[in-house]
């Protein structure tokens, strides 16, 4: 369902800092929408966001419905050794959406 | 009682004034909506009592959000980001959303920098703090301030 949209940069020299963007398409509904009737729109958020390198975690994040829709984050990690990066994102009721990038270090 | 004796309140001064209170009343904060004070809560509740230093933490936000639905926010924290050294966590925190929780951010030596970047929504004018806590559990605070013109209070 979701649309994920990833940018690592190919390659890398080691100790390099490098910048990462994870995109998900997700609506984030915040839960104090109301409806045109004037209904609660119930709460449908991503909470928890967790990149893994080379099966060590180098960022997480936890998400609150202040979270704009199609969460978009920026963050840096050290290119230490050639492999992949994994990027998870875990809604509110435990689904989850997983996708992964890989680089080269030189 | 008679409709005359309610009749002289009703001259065009009171009806006036009653419009310019029904103003003031509609306009005043709603009570589901944060305070500075859940703010205080909020980080008394994530890093304790601890003292918190002002400082090393540099907020970017745009001087004026046109659209309060998706703010572009950037945390940057000045850390050497060595092993002994470094960021552990990033949170948060709005006076002025309906809840005071933004975001939580977590690092690690491994990050190389301290910054992040998300988009996010506010309900109104506010200023946004951050509080960064140190490997040596120090605790670093800033904080950037943006004019909201469509707030996402009812929208958020």
């Amino acid at each position: 369902m979701a649309s994920i949209r990833i940018s690592v940069p190919e390659t890398a020299t080691s100790g390099e800092v490098i910048e990462i963007k994870a995109l998900i398409q997700h609506p984030m509904e915040s839960g104090f929408r109301r409806g045109s009737r004037g209904e609660v729109i119930e709460r449908e958020i991503i909470k928890q966001f967790r990149c893994d390198y080379d099966g060590e975690t180098v960022f997480e994040a936890e998400f609150f419905p202040a979270i704009a829709a199609n969460p978009l984050l920026t963050f840096y990690t050290t290119a230490t050794s050639s492999g992949a990066l994994t990027f998870q994102w875990t809604d509110q009721n435990g689904e989850t959406w997983t996708e992964s990038a890989s680089i080269e270090v030189t | 009682m008679s409709e005359n004796s309610i009749t002289p309140f009703l001259t065009r001064r009171s009806v006036l004034g009653m419009g310019a209170g029904a103003v003031l009343v509609s306009s005043l904060p709603i009570a589901a909506y944060a305070e500075q004070s859940d703010l205080d809560a909020a980080i008394f509740e994530l890093f304790g009592d601890r003292p918190i230093e002002d400082g090393n933490v540099t907020l970017t936000l745009p001087p004026i959000s046109e659209n309060g639905f998706s703010v572009p926010l950037t945390v940057d924290v000045d850390s050497p980001m060595t092993a002994e050294d470094h960021i552990t966590q990033i949170a948060v925190f709005s006076p002025r959303n309906p809840l005071a929780d933004i975001a939580r951010f977590k690092l690690g030596p491994r990050a190389g920098r301290a910054s992040v970047s998300a988009r996010i929504r506010l309900a109104g004018t506010q200023v946004i703090t951050a509080v960064a806590e140190t490997s040596q559990g120090r605790l670093l605070r800033g904080q950037a301030e943006t004019v909201v013109t469509l707030a996402a209070c009812v929208i958020l």
